[in-house]
């Protein structure tokens, strides 16, 4: 009898169960479909749902929309939404990626370096008026993921370089110094040319802002590629989790594991952040939320991460642009504003043991 | 079959010869030199911090020595890569913490090195790791989460992963040390059976039935050196070293 309740208390589901995978769509579809719906242009919702429904194959409906509202609804919040889908999905994938490289459930995406060289190079681009604001070739995310990019690179280098053992606190540390020694340059910058001050603050509080879908086709690419190593290597990380010796015993490399993870996940934070800024909190909060639902197993975590991370930008961003408008709160604030309340919860409930 | 004849007619599986290992400035190996034949059974007993762990985890190289050689299987332990992975492929270790992976199924923990490191087909694995878990005498816990289980179960299901990647010496560091005394038997049993089956064995242990009973020889360790090898029946009747006696007199 005991046992049996045992039992049942610890039987956590071990792979994605389609009733999981089932959840996960209908929630993000549910935030696709209101972030449609809703928004400061006020465009009679049930038409909208019309106009959504006409789109499906086999079905012709007239929802009665304007040709401007319907360029609002398909080529403004569509990109948008896509666009919110996808960087919340990456940050919150590339979040549970490093918490599991690291062992470490307070880990971030930007601890590497990523957010203070994708600052740097954000700043530059903006203070040296390279970015014009105008889609695919602006200067703006190509600085901002090269800052990201190079800084992380300094980390990796530095950090495995001191590493030979097989602690990743010497990681952890070249990210701090890195982020400082960037965040410190990226400041002074700052500070010389102040009239570009509030452009730059702006771009670190993060937004969604798209122009059609130039910034979805940007990302895409990168977005795909760490996001397919990410979700493969989603069991290798339940392995590490265990502790290095018992997979090196068993002849798994941890080490080539974690170099592939790291690298993934910086890489799909720093394509997060050249798109749409630093937006905070998503990569930390939303891997917690899911754990608290699913349990620790990085193989439910990881994927269902992207699910659950697409939708709370989404909605986030819903909030962002419709809160105050006609003018726009930063998302990053939004996202804050949640994730900072949470995270001390979260923090409060660790010292029962729940993580 | 007396130990000495293995030792003599069987060829060496692990040889370590003046392997001295320091972490930083402690000496934790003092030049030690010892072989373990083929099929051979040793029990490695000493007092903590002798050095005991040090030494099984050099073997495996999940510690490097500095001084010495270690060769295991005739394969010698350096810093090159791919003898590392050849050496860790055919050792198996199990720890006083066995670290099971908690997410995975009993079955699935067997199965995960093969699949992973020796690219075995998930069919063929399910049934090897099927027969382990019948040769440790839990077939019927296949399926089950390791917080399931208990203590003596986890540590035989962690005995039968090491076994699925079929190693031809298994090191034990004290792996009954973190049991309930209940279920120290049951593991110890299946360590036996082992022994009795034709593996080459290292095994770090207190507990002095097994050593006196399983042990072809046994090796006596303090301060990082060798003190006394011998056949349990020399040892624990008939040692030479006034340093074993002590220690036989503090536990026995
Ligand atoms: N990673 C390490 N860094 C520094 N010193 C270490 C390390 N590992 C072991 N030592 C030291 O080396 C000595 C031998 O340790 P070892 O763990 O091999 O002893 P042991 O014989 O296994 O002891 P026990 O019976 O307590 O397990 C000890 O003095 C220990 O403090
Ligand atoms: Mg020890």
């Amino acid at each position: 009898m005991d046992n049996n309740k045992k039992k049942q208390q610890q039987e956590a589901p071990a792979e994605l169960t389609s009733g999981l995978v089932a959840g996960a769509f209908v929630i993000l579809f549910a935030s696709i479909l209101v972030s449609l719906l809703f928004g400061p242009v006020s465009i009679r919702p049930d038409r909208i749902f019309l106009e959504v429904l006409s789109r499906f194959p086999g079905i012709s409906i007239d929802s009665g929309l304007s040709t401007i509202q319907e360029a609002i609804v398909w080529d403004v919040r569509l990109p948008r939404i896509v666009l919110g889908l996808i960087v919340g999905g990456l940050l919150a994938v590339a979040g549970a990626s490093y918490q599991g490289v690291f062992r470490n459930p307070l880990a971030d995406p930007y601890l590497l370096g990523v957010a203070a060289g994708a600052g740097l190079g954000a700043t530059i681009a903006i203070v040296s008026g390279a970015t014009n604001g105008e889609g695919i070739f602006d200067a703006l995310p190509i600085a901002a993921f090269l800052g990201s990019a190079i800084a992380v690179a300094i980390t990796l280098a530095v950090g495995g370089a001191v590493g030979r053992s097989t602690s990743t606190a010497s990681l952890l540390l070249a990210g701090v110094a890195v982020a400082s020694l960037f965040t410190a340059i990226q400041t002074y910058i700052q500070q010389r040319e102040s009239a570009t001050l509030r452009q730059v603050y702006s771009w670190i509080l993060g937004r969604l802002s798209t122009s059609g879908w130039d910034e979805v086709i940007m990302i895409l690419p990168y977005a795909a590629i760490s996001l397919i190593v990410m979700f493969s290597m989603k069991g290798a990380l339940d392995v590490l989790a265990v502790g290095e010796e018992e997979a090196l015993s068993l002849g798994i490399r941890p080490r080539r594991v974690r170099w592939i993870v790291i690298g993934a996940a910086s890489l799909a934070a720093a394509s997060a952040v050249a798109v749409s800024g630093l937006i905070a909190f998503v990569g930390i909060i939303v891997p917690h939320a899911v754990r608290l639902v699913v349990g620790a197993s990085n193989r439910l975590v990881v994927p269902l991460s992207f699910f659950i991370g697409a939708s709370f930008l989404i909605l986030t961003d819903l909030l962002a642009r419709t809160l105050q408008s006609p003018a726009e709160l930063p998302i990053g604030v939004v996202t804050a504003f949640f994730g900072a309340p949470f995270f001390l919860f979260v923090l409060r409930r660790r010292s029962d043991g729940i993580i | 079959m007396s130990s000495e004849t293995k030792q003599q007619t069987r060829p060496d599986m692990i040889a370590c010869e003046n392997v001295d290992k320091w972490f930083g400035d402690f000496q934790a190996l003092k030049g030690v030199t010892a072989t373990i034949a083929e099929q051979e059974v040793v029990v490695v007993l000493g007092p903590s911090g002798s050095g005991k762990s040090t030494w099984i985890r050099c073997i495996n190289r999940l510690e490097a020595h500095q001084r010495g050689t270690i060769v295991v299987d005739g394969v010698e332990l350096t810093n090159d890569v791919r003898n590392i992975e050849k050496i860790r492929s055919e050792v198996g270790m199990v720890f006083q913490q066995f670290n099971l992976f908690p997410h995975l199924t009993v079955l699935d923990n067997v199965t995960l090195a093969p699949k992973w490191v020796r690219k075995m087909p998930k069919a063929d694995a399910e049934i090897k790791a099927k027969e382990l878990l019948n040769m440790v005498g839990i077939p019927e816990q296949a399926s089950k989460l390791p917080s399931q289980l208990s203590g003596g179960q986890q540590q035989r299901v962690a005995i039968a992963r090491a076994l699925a990647m079929e190693p031809k010496i298994m090191l034990f560091d004290e792996p009954t040390s973190a049991l309930d005394p209940e279920m120290i038997k049951e593991v110890l049993d299946v360590m036996k059976d082992l022994a009795l089956g034709g593996m080459t064995m290292m095994v770090v242990t207190h507990e002095m039935g097994f050593a006196r009973e399983v042990a072809d020889r046994i090796i006596f360790m303090e301060s990082g050196e060798i003190v006394e090898v011998g056949t349990p029946e020399h040892f624990f009747t008939d040692p030479t070293e006034d340093r074993t006696k002590l220690f036989l007199s503090q536990i026995l």
